[in-house]
């Protein structure tokens, strides 16, 4: 900026100053509270008990992780959430491309009537009753199915997505392959797709990270626990602090307050372990995500 | 379907449409000949939007009969606004009412400024990697889920073992039952919510940011301007009719308390503060034993009205004022 060439006047220092004060308050609130999760889940029980872990962790163990290992349902919640996350996804891209691209044809003469249908259910649904009967009427109650065909389709990303087509899809492109008697699907295929990696994988990680930290369906729809997401089995755990004991194999003790202990060490390591599979790539991918913000803003 | 019907009549010359329906079939049915594959394409995702958007939207009439399973939709017979009067008159509805307001004016006023202030202030951040740093830290909590955040919540706030309750003994006071008060509920939700959500929404405040002119604050430079002057004059008009959308499409969202985190934040103690009417359509709807489908539908109902009325409402103020609308 042309700002440092020039010398800072007195009024310009103390502005700086406040700023950096703010901002450095600012990331000590938001990072704190995650450091102290991660150093609670590495703690040994009796330090967590005793609240001696202020920073770092406290007499380091595995302890808290084993025991998510050991926890039946904890296993198959993860299991479970990554079937959904994955054929989800998978859904959701795919439809996603197929609604964007007609309605980003400027010579789709439907295109406005269906993106005002598709609009108007951003605004105005006919709410949680009338979609659970529904639900119940198409037979998906305690099916896994229910996990992916109702969200199949997220309006916001159908704009953002239809926005990116528009922009960077050259009419000229399109003649070309139309002279060359490219059909719409073959166009899409070979053409679309190949151009379009940045939106896609917006989407997708979009779509992904819905899927792993999504609740309402599965809280709404599903009551078999075999069935259950990992957010259900953490509702439980976390919230409702439901933790039968006798569920965590290999706990033999007999003393309630290591029961406790172990029970408050799970619910640490649990966040920490639900959390890690989005955190993990998401320093990777915040480009992605900050450039779907970027897309959805020009349109919004 | 119906083009082709009408069509195939006016060949045979049977037809009885107008000239001008008849050129407009004609039309239609052009361009569905010319572009049928898009028609194709696109016709999944039109039956998932009808089935699951539009057909609960048809179910909404159930707000005004009383339903019943073997009747169907359809069939179930009228009853009006009696469901709408019965939720005016329940002696709840007060409380709902203000719970919901409460809550989400709260989030509203407290969260509205905070993401832009932080836009604001990073955008003024001259090193590159404190910049980085501060947008990596505080986007992260978006990323955590709903449940995990209460879970994170409940474990900080906890009596026994919460960190927050720790240091206020440290200080020689009493623990807090944080969760079981009525009154720390909205405080607990909004600020929360502000943890998590505050450095996201700052990004679309620095793409606004990113987009002013440079000479702007160039010729404001040499014309002597503070950084405070200029933050004042040149960065928050320019950010100006982004916040208005947003503050729109945040009007428009005013009866609708996140459903997931409030659900997961009640318990029996705060229930007082902590119902709103979200948690009590599915309760009276779903969750009871006796579930009533009208009476949860018409103040679902009740709620979307609502809803899409202020954002109409804030719309068109915004249009007078600021020459800012949604459309």
């Amino acid at each position: 900026m042309a700002t440092a060439k020039i010398k800072k006047t007195i009024a310009d220092k103390i502005y700086d100053t406040i700023n950096y004060v703010i901002l450095s308050l600012v990331l000590i609130v938001v990072l704190y509270p995650l450091i102290f999760i991660v150093s609670s889940s590495f703690s040994s029980t009796s330090a967590v008990m005793a609240g001696r872990v202020w920073l770092f962790p406290v007499e380091p163990t595995l302890r808290g992780y084993k025991a998510i290992f050991e926890h039946k349902y904890i296993l198959s919640g993860y299991a479970n959430s990554f079937y959904y996350m994955f054929f989800g996804t998978i859904v959701n891209v795919i439809m996603t491309i197929m609604a964007a691209y007609p309605l980003s044809r400027p010579d789709f003469k439907a295109r406005n009537i269906i993106m005002g249908l598709f609009a108007f259910t951003m605004f105005f649904g006919g709410g949680m009753i009338p979609t659970y009967i529904l639900i119940n009427k198409l037979g998906l109650i305690n099916n896994r199915l229910v996990m992916i065909i109702p969200g199949a389709l997220s309006v916001w990303n159908v704009i953002i997505t239809r926005t990116y087509f528009q922009t960077t899809i050259s009419n000229e492109l399109l003649e070309a392959a139309q002279l060359d008697g490219c059909s719409d699907a073959k166009f899409i295929i070979k053409v679309v797709i190949p151009l379009s990696g940045a939106i896609i994988a917006v989407i997708t990680l979009f779509y992904a990270v819905g899927h792993w930290n999504a609740f309402f369906n599965a809280f709404i729809y599903l009551n078999d626990k075999k069935l259950f997401p990992l957010q259900l089995i953490l509702r439980e755990v976390l919230v409702l602090s439901e933790i039968d004991v006798s569920m965590i194999a290999g706990v033999r003790m007999e003393e309630i307050e290591a029961r406790e202990g172990i029970k408050e060490l799970l619910k640490y390591s649990l966040i920490v372990a639900a959390s890690a599979p989005v955190l993990c790539m998401y320093p990777f991918v915040q480009k992605y995500f900050v450039k779907g913000v970027m897309i959805g803003a020009i349109k919004g | 379907m119906q083009t082709r019907s009408m069509y195939t009549r006016d060949v045979n010359g049977k037809g009885i449409l107008s000239g001008r329906t008849r050129a407009m079939g004609k039309a239609i049915k052009k361009e569905m000949s010319r572009n049928y594959q898009l028609y194709l394409i696109i016709l999944l995702p039109v039956v998932y939007i009808i089935v699951f958007h539009y057909i609960p939207m048809y179910g909404v009439q159930i707000a005004f009969k009383n339903f019943r399973a073997t009747d169907g939709i359809w069939g179930s017979p009228w009853v009006g606004f009696e469901h709408f009067r019965k939720f005016l008159s329940t002696h709840q509805f007060g409380r709902i009412l203000r719970n919901t307001i409460t809550i989400s004016v709260y989030s509203l006023v407290a969260g509205f400024p905070i993401p832009i202030i932080l836009a604001l202030a990073l955008n003024n951040v001259e090193k590159i990697m404190f910049k980085k740093t501060v947008q990596m830290v505080t986007y992260a909590p978006y990323f955590i889920s709903t449940v995990v955040m209460v879970g994170m919540i409940i474990q900080f706030l906890s009596p026994q073992f919460g960190i927050v309750n720790r240091i206020i003994e440290l200080f020689g006071f009493e623990p807090i039952l944080f969760m079981a008060e009525p009154r720390y509920f909205s405080s607990i939700y909004v600020w929360s919510g502000i943890w998590q959500g505050a450095g996201w929404g700052s990004i679309i405040y620095l793409a606004a940011l990113s987009g002013i002119d440079p000479t702007l604050h160039e010729a404001a430079i040499i014309d002597g301007a503070t950084k405070l002057q200029r933050t004042i004059y040149i960065d928050v008009p320019g950010i100006m009719p982004t916040a208005v959308i947003l503050l729109i499409l945040n009007a428009g969202q005013i009866m609708n308390v996140g459903f997931e985190k409030v659900i997961l934040m009640q318990n029996s103690l705060n229930l007082q503060a902590s119902e709103v009417i979200a948690t009590y359509v599915y309760k009276v709807g779903l969750a009871s034993q006796i579930p009533r489908y009208s009476y949860g539908a018409a103040i679902g109902l009740f709620n979307a009205v609502i809803n899409l009325f202020l954002m109409l409402v804030v719309n068109r103020i915004a249009k007078r004022l600021t020459e800012t609308s949604l459309w």
